[in-house]
């Protein structure tokens, strides 16, 4: 009863806290990715903005979908959104509790993706170089049309031959970057005062609610866990009584067969009783060859009945 | 028995966890195996595409069989897909349940290999650099080539040291081009991938739950039987070996007596269970012969019924009428080399 306790408690904690580490981890690894990740802008008119704004949006939604999908309570919330009521009534609180707690988990990596990219720079320098006004710098003043698009469009680009000593093109990139990172830390300003608000004005209203919907959340899942593992203990026990049947069975047969003289037990204790009916080359092949070709039927009750 | 169905489920709910750990060594083993691995674009027109797609294609190829080879359950599938009907029907639910799951766990490693191949760059530029827009990227004022040259010169993209072909499009805006589309595809690529993975996550409660959870347990089962039965054959080898090997003991000191080639010493007394022990054998001669007999001539596999009261532990009944005349053989070659 003890051990039983502490497993269950051992789940209940240990359910919360995995998803937080699988979080936390997710949020490390997208860091992790856009440092080792080789930003190149391809400095050409038609394809900075796509590479630049794909830089910063596609690598969130993907974390965000691996997010949900390396969430088990996802699971969890699926199936007790489509299970049929029967005899247990489907309760929409606990629903839509599950359903939150998951979004705000799995929304942590994307945006961890997106401020990093933003106080970075390097994206936006990269997506919005070609929609700078040019009047407003020396340097692509008195350029023709085409020709400081194409020099905008280099902006990113440090190392391009034509770029290489333009003062204009660090004016240009030091005001993107400039706004670039007012966007990044405004961000991150307005997302943590909404966290801390969201936090701290949560007890004021419908705490009651709140409290029965983490418990049937945090008991649906606990259930599913059990379910599992009754399962397999079952599946455990199911196999053994069909083998030892399947043991038994053949050592009829065998007796069947060879008309000898019924054998009192010398020991039925454990191993000696498989003994007895198999005690020779010959049958121990024909056991595998059976075990093989004619696998026993999944039907224990005759073992039962015995 | 406590302990063993604490250890049992241990590794029940670990398999998967087990496998998993498998899947992502397998996923860090590729990009580490890309990072150690020594890109050399050939630079040379007619040899760029094969090896650029080669490195791309190959690789994932042989990961994704390693991953069918190192996972334990493809041995399970294949049992039960060509065991004959017998008694037991077949489900073919059961069977695509366990294909499906391994090929998605052997699924990740080249996926990864692919994503991280394509992010970085090299074999895009290198496959395709001969297939850059020069009309568009290039100089506008680039002497007029055949199109042999051009293609030589484009194959040395990769290749700065010996790129020259500066004046008809610089390295490093083509290498930018390449390396911008490569990004894209890996992203595009990584992006669905997800997308599938999450579908046929999300999908699935959705329909046919019952029937996944059916054939999830008769997996499980199946795999579950074909452990327990490897340890009963073991356990009843083990009572097999016992009773077989104090039988030889008894019958080698059975004979040794009938035969009157030494007169068993009496114990004393006292020494009732150590003497029992040993089986008859009490002096260095006697067990230098038993060793000699057991590695030059083996007792057959064959067990008798418990000892009669006639004393020869070689003929009795119950034995099954196969084996009639090879005791007896075994006895007149045991007595040859007393």
């Amino acid at each position: 009863m003890d051990r039983f306790r502490m497993i269950f408690q051992y789940f209940q904690s240990n359910s919360e806290s995995v998803m937080n580490g699988i979080c936390g981890l997710l949020a490390l690894a997208s860091v992790k990715m856009y440092t080792s990740l080789d930003f190149s802008c391809p400095c050409l008119p038609q394809y900075n903005m796509a590479y630049g704004l794909g830089i910063m949006f596609v690598p969130p939604i993907i974390l965000f979908l691996c997010g949900l999908i390396l969430n088990r309570q996802s699971l969890v919330m699926l199936e007790e959104w489509r299970r049929p009521p029967g005899h247990r009534k489907k309760d929409q609180a606990v629903i839509r509790y599950m359903c939150s707690s998951i979004m705000q988990r799995a929304m942590v990596a994307p945006v961890v993706w997106i401020i990093v990219t933003l106080l970075d720079g390097k994206c936006l320098i990269c997506a919005f170089s070609g929609s700078m006004d040019p009047q407003k710098f020396v340097g692509f003043a008195n350029v023709s049309t085409e020709q400081v698009q194409l020099l905008l469009a280099k902006v990113p680009c440090k190392d391009d031959e034509l770029m290489r000593n333009n003062t204009s093109r660090k004016a240009v990139s030091r005001y993107l970057r400039c706004w670039s990172q007012a966007l990044g830390w405004s961000i991150l300003l307005i997302l943590i005062i909404a966290a801390f608000l969201a936090r701290w004005l949560r007890p004021c209203f419908s705490q009651a609610t709140l409290l029965q919907a983490r418990h049937w959340s945090n008991y649906i899942d606990i259930e599913q866990k059990i379910f599992e593992d009754t399962c397999c203990e079952h599946s455990r026990l199911f196999a053994h009584k069909c083998i030892l049947h399947f043991f038994e069975s053949m050592q009829q047969e065998i007796k069947l067969h060879s008309f000898s003289l019924p054998r009192e037990g010398e020991g039925a204790e454990g191993g000696e009783g498989l003994v007895q009916g198999i005690t020779d080359h010959d049958q121990v092949n024909k056991l595998l060859k059976t075990w093989y070709y004619e696998k026993p039927p999944l039907d224990v009750s005759q073992a039962h009945q015995r | 028995m406590d302990k063993f169905r604490m250890i049992f489920q241990f590794f029940q709910s670990n398999q998967e966890s087990f496998m998993n750990g498998i899947c992502g060594i397998m996923a860090l083993a590729s990009t580490q195996m890309y990072s150690a691995f020594d890109f050399n674009c050939p630079c040379l027109p007619q040899y760029n595409l094969a090896y650029g797609l080669g490195i791309l294609l190959v690789p994932p190829f042989i990961l994704f069989l390693l991953g069918f080879v190192l996972n334990n359950n493809i041995s399970m599938l294949a049992e039960e897909w060509r065991r004959p009907r017998g008694r037991r029907g077949k489900d073919p639910a059961v069977l695509r349940y366990m294909f499906c799951s391994m090929a998605q766990r052997a699924m990740i490693a080249p996926v990864v290999w692919l994503s991280v191949t394509l992010l970085d760059g090299k074999c895009i530029t290198c496959a395709f650099c001969t297939s850059v827009p020069v009309e568009t990227l290039g100089n506008a004022s680039h002497p007029r080539l055949s199109q042999g040259e051009v293609q030589r010169l484009l194959a040395q993209i990769p290749c700065k040291e010996i790129y020259n072909g500066q004046q008809l499009i610089a390295n490093e805006v083509a290498v930018r081009y390449l390396r911008c589309i490569s990004q894209a595809l890996g992203w595009c690529f990584v992006l669905l991938m997800t997308t599938l993975a999450f579908l046929v996550r999300s999908l699935r409660p959705c329909f046919s739950q019952a029937a996944f959870l059916k054939s999830r347990y008769w997996s499980h089962y199946i795999d579950i039987e074909r452990k327990l039965f490897d340890e009963t054959c073991a356990e009843h080898a083990r009572s097999f070996a016992k009773v077989c090997i104090q039988q030889f003991f008894e019958g080698m000191s059975t004979d040794l007596v009938a035969a009157h080639c030494h007169l068993p010493r009496k114990a004393p007394a006292d020494t009732g269970e150590a003497a029992e022990k040993l089986l008859g054998i009490t002096d260095q001669g006697t067990m230098n012969m038993a060793l000699k007999s057991w590695h030059r001539c083996k007792p057959p596999l064959h067990l008798h019924p418990p000892a009669q009261p006639t004393g020869n532990g070689w003929a009795g009944e119950g034995q099954p009428p196969t084996h009639p005349s090879a005791p007896r053989k075994e006895t007149a070659a045991y007595y040859s080399w007393v």
